[in-house]
């Protein structure tokens, strides 16, 4: 199992891509420079207005104050409108560098569950279509274009560390642009309230170098090898007889349930239950014998194993690589 | 004042009196409130229903910041297991629907019934049964609110209530029909107090407050009630089309049989914009008064503050898709919406800069509403960058549904609209019980407040960036947003005490306050002319109004109207510019009906929650309620119009009681 980096970068002030370091270094630095720059005008003004020492007898309203005061005023109104109008160029120019969708993107289908994503890198024919769950992955320094669905109600697909968020809606085909400059990990999660397991509704974006990640893609493409040992090719006759094909799908097995995630390469993702926990031998065990502790409202039904099909289930699963 | 109003005449008939002597016994037994439960239930005085309206809309306020506790609780820790998701979902989800539909929409609907027709100088509202009906109302939606909820079927599908997630494949139980429902009671209620201060302000002004003489909260409120009036349909709209989706299956909202899921967030939103203007316009007007009392000056550049009121409310319609920037809507249409999103910060800028420049120019006392108006402003501004910084898409893209959202909009609308209020209850409190509250402990209760409120929500600007959506029920320790989420309820903790504070002050006051005179702050406008409590008939005369301060111009001697009878319910109603008498209006005695009517639409929506047949059930009730209200009542009500006012009025230079 690689090594697991749980649960991954996620902050839009680390950016690690072009879109969130576009929106940081060109909207919130000078913006947050001109809010601080403001907030201590405003205050100072307010409160020497409040407290400034005033001299005996100066009358509260005279006509050469007002004169001043609608000068001052002006003069301040004036500035808002030109700070105003510098927002609105910096964003159209920030707006207009992040959208489109070059030649040379990655093509990735994401479509939002209650409460999962279904990953999915398109191909000419059926061999080349790589399935997965909760986990994209991308090449170092090339766009991605994602196509955003949802089969059931609307999601928010939102990476930090990368950038904007889009909407999955239902109905509708979304598509967001995003791009990873630095390998790592980013976590990244729902945004949209999607229900009862919202919370728990997270993913990781793996950037590798572009030959890890046509490493990685092939595999995914490919069928997971058969189960070598002989407690694995029990585990897969539990997966098969039990409820678990009535939702997941192996590739290369009879399994081909598409209402939860396709587990042909489980073992090669970082964590389960939608970036809920690490994977790891003993956090799959517990989420099948009772997600709904781990995640109380989840899909998942709870499931009845003896420890010795438990075990065995578990380890055919983490051999699914 | 010879312009606008004739000299005084000979009364009309023998029955009007023209000394103070003369009018108050009779005004005393005219105006009268019957005793008892029943005369309270009957009672159609503005001042009642606006305190139990704002009592009503304070105690939602209390729930909902109770919700509001509990979650931040739930949050202190990471896992934490205080609430689970199902019981999250429903008080996040009350917590909103509470503060937006049952508290923060009433309480200025009740502020602008209690105290425009005492600014402007009117024994009562404009339609007096229809103002009690919209208390009865919201009354009855809210209780039904939260008898859902205390039953465990609070509403769970966020105030927003977004599509499908509220449908019916999606939320199955009778949670979201109890959220479609509830918010009809307070639409009701806000369409009619919005009604009742248009037809109030337009017809009720006392003699010679012309338009450009109104006291800048009255047009504040006058502002806000046009707001409401072209908001409140679209959500009612929305929330009728869910309610039939969810109850007899038409298919607005339903995606796989041709309906549209965006189509509700462009209903819900073209209301729910507005609605934060609504709620802070009318906090405008109350940083205005305490701003003009305390400095002794009228506020600075008053056509440029009305135009800026006026531009905020026509702006605020415009700007609705800024919450619906991560949707995918073209570029070009979005970019229409920062610039609107953008603009609207200049009238509010406006704004501020010329009530600086009243405190500077004039001399203020910083008395316990003064605090909170500096408080205000500060707070408020903060939440305004961070209004202009989400203008921008891309970078709304980023902040979008995360808790940065949640400290923008709380400081929008804590800064902007609780702490004018706090204010204005410090402000106007003794003028609506005749005590005052304690100043040492309304400093204790700012402070604690301010600094709570900074603690709680400054730092979920940070949270935003680090990845912490909106929503969520907990979080896992790995992501590193225990810490500061700590230091938010720790500012939970401190707005809770100072709250506490707030309600000791109040009931201290109500028990032994120094009693308050009719004038305690040296303020100029005229609600300051009625006793401290109001009269029922609020003044012994209608003031005559010559400019924006009477109290000040006339300081214990306003010019007041002779002519008009005391002997029944008589009320002067004037044109609509220029405030000239026009006729005379005979108000109507307190009535059982409204609540008979309120009775009867709770029924008609409750059981609506449950089947298609509250129609046939509802429908025969409200007639019934409303042709009893309606039914004729003899000489009173034939009489009323047939009066021509002008001749029979006189100018007489009493001091109204």
């Amino acid at each position: 199992m690689q090594t697991i980096q749980f649960p991954g970068a996620h902050s839009a002030l680390d950016p690690a891509g072009p879109q969130a370091t576009a929106i940081k270094a060109w909207l919130w630095d000078p913006m947050y420079a001109a809010a601080v720059v403001t907030f201590v005008l405003v205050v100072a003004a307010l409160l020497w207005a409040a407290f400034r020492r005033r001299p005996s007898g100066e009358p509260s309203t005279d006509l050469r104050h007002e004169r001043g005061l609608t000068r001052a005023v002006g003069a301040a109104t004036v500035v808002t409108v030109l700070v105003i109008f510098a927002v609105l160029i910096l964003d159209g120019v920030v707006g207009h560098a992040s959208t489109g969708a070059p030649a040379n993107a990655l093509r990735v289908t994401v479509t939002g569950h209650q409460w999962w994503w279904e990953v999915v890198y398109p191909g000419h024919s059926a061999d080349e279509v790589a399935t997965t769950a909760n986990e994209i992955h991308v090449p170092v320094g090339r766009p991605v274009v994602i196509e955003l669905r949802s089969t059931d109600v609307i999601h928010s697909l939102w990476v930090p560390s990368l950038g904007p968020k889009r909407d999955l809606i239902p109905g509708r085909t979304n598509t967001l642009r995003l791009q990873a400059d630095r390998a790592g990990v980013y976590r990244g999660q729902c945004a949209e309230f999607c229900g009862a397991q919202h919370a728990k509704m997270a993913f990781t974006v793996v950037a590798e170098p572009p030959a890890r990640f046509a490493e990685w893609l092939s595999n995914q493409r490919a069928s997971p090898a058969p189960p070598a040992d002989s407690l694995s090719q029990r585990g897969q006759q539990v997966f098969l007889n039990g409820s678990c094909p009535l939702c997941h799908a192996v590739a290369g097995t009879r399994a081909g349930g598409n209402i939860g995630p396709d587990l042909s390469h489980f073992a090669s993702r970082s964590t389960i239950a939608a970036g809920t926990r690490p994977n790891t031998l003993g956090n799959l065990s517990g989420w099948i014998v009772d997600p709904q502790s781990m995640k109380p409202g989840t899909k998942m039904p709870p499931n009845e194993l003896s420890p010795a099909d438990l075990h065995a289930l578990t380890t055919y699963l983490e051999s699914l690589r | 004042m010879s312009s606008t109003i004739p000299a005084p005449a000979p009364p009309q008939d023998g029955r009007a009196a023209t000394t103070v002597a003369e009018v108050v016994p009779q005004l005393e037994e005219t105006w009268r409130h019957e005793p008892g439960l029943l005369g309270w239930i009957r009672s159609v005085d503005h001042k009642r229903i606006g305190t139990r309206y704002f009592i009503t809309a304070f105690v939602f306020f209390l729930l909902a910041g109770l919700e509001a506790a509990v979650m931040r609780a739930q949050l202190a820790r990471p896992e934490n297991t205080l609430l689970g998701p199902d019981a999250y979902n429903q008080f996040f989800t009350m917590h909103g629907v509470t503060m937006m539909f049952m508290f923060a929409v009433p309480v200025m609907d009740a502020s602008k019934l209690y105290l425009v027709p005492l600014m402007i100088g009117a024994r009562n509202v404009a339609f007096p049964r229809l103002n009690a009906y919209g208390y009865w109302v919201l009354l009855i939606g809210g209780l039904f609110l939260y008898t859902a909820f205390f039953l465990n079927t609070g509403p769970d599908a966020g105030w927003f209530n977004y599509v499908p997630l509220a449908s019916s494949q999606f939320s199955p139980t009778r949670r979201v029909d109890v959220w479609a429902q509830a918010i009809t009671f307070t639409e009701i209620s806000s369409l009619v107090a919005a009604v009742e201060i248009i037809v109030t302000v337009f017809k009720c002004r006392a003699p010679g407050m012309t338009l450009d003489k109104m006291p800048l909260l009255v047009w504040a409120m006058l502002v806000q009630s046009f707001m409401v009036l072209f908001a409140m349909p679209w959500v009612a709209t929305a929330s009728q089309f869910i309610a039939m989706d969810r109850l007899v299956h038409t298919h607005f909202f339903d995606v796989a049989l041709g309906g549209d899921a965006i189509l509700w967030q462009h209903l819900f939103w073209f209301f729910g914009h507005p609605e934060v203007y609504i709620i802070f316009v009318p906090a405008l007007g109350f940083v205005s008064s305490i701003v003009s009392t305390f400095t002794r000056r009228q506020i600075f550049g008053y056509p440029a503050m009305v135009l800026s009121l006026i531009a905020t409310a026509v702006l605020g319609f415009g700007l609705w898709v800024h919450h619906m920037f991560a949707t995918g809507l073209p570029q070009l249409g979005e970019s229409f919406f920062t610039a609107a999103s953008l603009t609207i910060a200049i009238p509010s800028g406006v704004q501020i800069f010329c009530w600086i420049a009243t405190i500077w120019s004039g001399r203020p006392r910083i008395t316990v509403p003064m605090l909170w108006v500096l408080g205000f402003v500060v707070t408020f501004i903060i939440g305004g960058f961070t209004g202009v910084m989400i203008a921008s898409v891309p970078f709304d893209q980023q902040v979008h549904d995360t808790y940065f959202i949640v400290a923008h909009f709380h400081y929008v609308l804590i800064g902007g609209a609780v702490f004018p209020l706090f204010g204005a209850m410090y402000y106007w409190f003794p003028k609506v019980t005749g005590r005052m509250l304690s100043e040492s402990l309304g400093r204790w209760h700012f402070w604690l407040f301010f600094i709570g409120v900074n603690l709680t929500f400054f730092p979920m600007h940070q949270l935003g960036f680090e990845g912490m959506p909106r929503r969520v029920y907990t979080y896992l320790p790995e992501t590193g947003w225990g810490p500061l989420n700590q230091l938010a309820s720790l500012g939970a903790a401190t707005i809770f005490v100072s709250v506490l504070l707030f309600l000791i002050n109040v009931a201290r006051s109500l028990r032994a306050g120094s009693p308050a005179t009719r004038d305690p702050w040296g303020a100029a406008t005229l609600e300051w002319a009625a006793a401290s409590p109001p009269r029922p008939y609020n003044f012994a005369f209608i003031p005559v109004v010559k400019d924006l301060g009477p109290l000040w111009t006339f300081p214990g001697q306003l010019p007041a109207v002779t002519g008009i009878r005391t002997d029944v319910r008589d009320v002067l109603l004037t044109t609509l510019i220029g405030a000239r008498p026009d006729s005379r209006h005979r108000h109507p005695k307190p009535t059982i009906w409204p609540f008979m009517a309120g009775i009867a639409t709770g029924i008609f929506f409750i059981t609506l929650v449950f089947t298609p047949w509250g129609f046939v059930i509802g429908v025969p009730l409200l007639t019934a309620a409303f042709i009893g209200w309606a039914w004729p009542r003899g000489q009173d009500h034939r009489e009323q119009m047939s009066v021509e006012a002008e001749s029979a009025l006189g100018v007489s230079p009493e001091v109204p009681a």
